[in-house]
């Protein structure tokens, strides 16, 4: 999944959210995401990441959402690799605006 | 910190966690790791039960794997499964396929929130019946195909590696194909009455180099709950999942009568840390239990931590360890590196510890196969925390 994820691009100007199926339970290592329609598990690795994720809906885009969540342009490729693979195994979706 | 450190020092709930609602059990198989046949009377009541769901729901458990002996036996089965999912407590539940009916299989289809997992220990009915009783193979596939006609996606099929099965590796696969089903492969504990036929049953250490290069060469494809970690000895790090134990950290199980262990495999007083009954309930146990606060502590290798392949095997299965009669901080019984034979050579005949249940039918005659195993039910292994986990691109 990650090579699926690396291999396509994330498109950071886009608006995102969460599937609605998916929960999240904050750890102090950032969170536990569990989708219910795929029933996998996925890692927050990174409290930041956690508020990037949450935020996402109130953003005009993912990239709105890293400003705000005070994530600099130096980590932007970090979080955006961590996003696609969120994208990737359905955690989180393009909204149609 | 990586993932890996920061589950050893465990977390405020279960990633994932396994709860058998009943000892009773239909089969018998020989290998059954909770030793389960015959209800227990003091078995949680469905009013517990649903309160336990509503603690899961509280501590954002996502879901349990449950097991028995066999669930659906339980009258009120469906009853708390609908109210688990109610809760938003999602549920995968192992079964020999014994109540898979049609109208069972239509309900299941259209459910989000419950995943089914058939044992079959054998790709052809002679293989699995050995192990699960006679007629246990056809039940299992017939409710394959009623899951199947349903339209149900990708149930599990969960399989337990056995010296007769493990040169059926592909025949599984290709079953699980025919059906839609994603197959499941896990590792054969001594624990309950596998205690009994380990010695029969268990892979030789040529099929456990076979087992691992098999699994490494299909990936994710195919599930292991990790429960071949011990494997990673091997050392190429191309085995798919986080591998590592997780008892006490990050999963742990609830038995029919409330009890709290650290892992499925662990059925034993040593490994037991409280009761859901218990002022507290079962967040007071995971959270504050003398036992999982020492498994949470940083734990020694021993005679392993020399070995070059301790870091990737982390020197095994506790469970496979202790009974065995091996010490806890020694090898692995089935290591890749063959320690674990030697250390088994020095075990004393009869010196294991036994489990401290069984619930094992009275009256059933042995089980007349060749290979001198004596009984059954397998509910299969907990899904380890990490099955299906594939990091993210991650940040910090």
């Amino acid at each position: 999944m990650s090579t699926e994820a690396q291999a396509r691009p994330f498109d950071l100007d886009a608006p995102w959210r969460l599937d609605e199926r998916v929960a999240i339970r904050p750890e102090r290592f950032g969170a536990l995401l569990y989708h219910f329609g795929t029933r996998r598990l996925s890692f927050l690795k990174s409290p930041e990441l956690l508020t990037v994720v949450r935020s996402l809906s109130e953003h005009p885009s993912a990239r709105a959402a890293c400003a705000g969540a005070g994530v600099g342009s130096p980590q932007l490729p970090t979080y955006r690799a961590a996003l696609a693979a969120l994208a990737a195994s359905r955690m989180i979706q393009r909204r149609s605006v | 910190m990586s993932l890996v450190d920061e589950f050893q020092y465990g977390l405020d709930a279960p990633i994932c966690l396994t709860w058998e609602l009943t000892y009773a059990c239909n089969l018998s198989c020989v290998h059954c790791l909770s030793s389960s046949g015959r209800r227990d009377p003091r078995e949680l009541s469905t009013a517990e039960c649903k309160a336990l769901i509503d603690e899961f729901e509280r501590m954002q458990v996502f879901y349990v794997n449950i097991g028995g002996g066999e669930p659906t036996v339980r009258p009120d089965f469906w009853e708390l499964v609908d109210y688990a999912t109610e809760h938003h407590v999602g549920v995968k539940f192992s079964t020999n396929g014994i109540k898979i009916t049609e109208d069972v299989a239509a309900r299941l289809a259209a459910s989000d929130y419950v995943d089914v997992q058939i044992s079959l220990d054998g790709a052809t009915a002679e293989v699995n019946d050995h192990v699960r009783g006679p007629g246990s193979y056809d039940t299992a596939i017939r409710a394959m195909e009623r899951l199947y006609a349903a339209g149900f996606e990708n149930f599990k099929i969960s399989v337990v590696v056995t010296r007769q099965n493990a040169g059926q590796l592909d025949e599984f696969k290709a079953i699980a194909d025919r059906y839609r089903a994603q197959l499941r492969i896990t590792r054969l504990r001594p624990s309950g009455r596998g205690a009994d036929v380990w010695d029969e049953l268990h892979p030789t250490s040529g099929q456990q180099r076979e087992l691992y290069d098999w699994l490494v060469a299909n990936g994710e494809q195919v599930l292991t709950g990790d429960s071949f970690f011990h494997l990673a000895g091997y050392g190429d790090g191309g085995l798919p999942g986080l591998n590592l134990c997780g008892a006490g950290r990050v999963v742990c199980l609830v038995d029919p009568v409330g009890d709290v262990y650290a892992c499925p495999f662990a059925i034993h007083d040593t490994f037991l840390a409280g009761n859901i009954r218990a002022e507290g309930g079962f967040t007071g146990v995971w959270r504050e239990s003398a036992l999982f606060t020492e498994l949470r502590n940083p734990q020694g290798g021993g005679a392993c931590t020399s070995c070059s392949a301790y870091d990737a095997c982390r020197g095994g299965c506790m469970a496979a360890k202790f009974f065995t009669g091996l010490p806890l901080d020694g090898p692995d019984p089935e290591c890749v590196r063959g320690h674990g034979e030697l250390a088994l050579a020095g075990v004393s005949a009869g010196s294991a510890p036994k489990p401290s249940l069984d619930h094992s039918h009275r009256k059933r005659a042995p089980v007349p196969v060749t290979i001198g195993m004596r009984r059954p039910p397998d509910r299969a292994c907990d899904e380890n925390p990490l099955a299906g986990f594939t990091p993210p691109g991650r940040p910090g």
